[in-house]
């Protein structure tokens, strides 16, 4: 599989993040707030962003492989289960508490700021306790 | 100009980001699963090369288009540790973010993302919400 083609990829994802305003976690937590003083930015963003994927992924998977892969490789899970909801529930709770999701904490490496850096390393941190804490309480 | 023209904008090529990566290489534009993918692997390349990309647009944004840098964020780094450590465990647990099971997921019409969308979406209002009460609105 090629890989050029990623990097084309991140500088978009990069420059949307940024041009957003979804960089600067004062605005993501102004969104959440929905008591105080609510900026609506994120919905514009997401918005925009799940109006695309949605007419254009039918399209682009319609096809038998894509341009430079041999195959789509798409998450193939349909079903509910606790990890899913657990995960996205332990995820909610640590994006509340900062204003950072992964995309916008790792782009804002770029800024040189204690926090993000420091974020950054707690959540590889979080990835990679995610094993041994899943197995220590898997219920067996 | 008008207020939200910037971050539709930047949701738009959130979106076309997404599709590239879908279209040439067949992949989910999901920032967790590249992020540790590219340290825990396989096929670092790809994910590595997306996240010097991800780095390059930032540069673009704020060196070359000229769009200011947002200030540092104000939270003690207690909380900013508490927070990554469970935004890294959730979005593994999870098997996402707001990448990809919001911008992919909701695209691809899967339930799952559904769900986990709407989950990390109230469960961040509340947060912020018990957090408000807790500080005295200093967050």
């Amino acid at each position: 599989m090629r890989a050029w083609p990623a990097l084309i990829s991140g500088v978009l994802f990069g420059l949307g993040l940024t041009l957003s305003g979804m960089s600067d976690p004062a605005k993501v937590l102004g969104f959440l707030n929905i008591t105080g003083a609510w900026i609506p930015d994120l919905i514009f963003v997401m918005g925009g962003a799940v109006v695309v994927t949605f007419l254009i992924t039918p399209l682009v998977t319609a096809r038998e492989a894509p341009l430079l892969a041999s195959t789509f490789s798409l998450p193939g899970k349909q079903l509910l289960d606790r990890r899913l909801v657990g995960g996205a529930v332990l995820f909610g709770i640590g994006w509340g508490l900062s204003g950072y999701c992964p995309g916008p904490a790792l782009v804002s490496l770029l800024y040189g700021y204690e926090s993000t850096v420091v974020f950054c390393l707690a959540m590889f941190a979080g990835m990679a306790l995610e094993g041994p804490l899943s197995r220590l309480f898997a219920p067996s | 100009m008008n207020a939200y023209l910037l971050p539709l904008t930047g949701g738009v090529l959130l979106g076309l980001s997404a599709m590239w990566l879908l279209l040439s290489l067949g992949r989910i534009a999901g920032i967790s699963g590249i992020a540790w993918g590219s340290l825990a692997g396989p096929e670092r390349l790809w994910r590595t090369l997306f996240l010097v990309g991800l780095l390059l647009g930032g540069l673009l944004t704020h060196n070359v288009i000229g769009q200011p840098v947002p200030a540092e964020s104000t939270a003690p780094l207690w909380l900013i540790v508490t927070s990554g450590l469970l935004v890294g465990l959730g979005t593994r647990m999870g098997g996402g973010c707001t990448s990809g099971h919001g911008v992919c997921g909701l695209g691809r019409r899967s339930p799952r993302s559904l769900v986990a969308t709407l989950t990390f979406m109230t469960l961040g209002v509340i947060t912020v919400l018990v957090m408000q009460s807790l500080m005295g609105g200093a967050v």
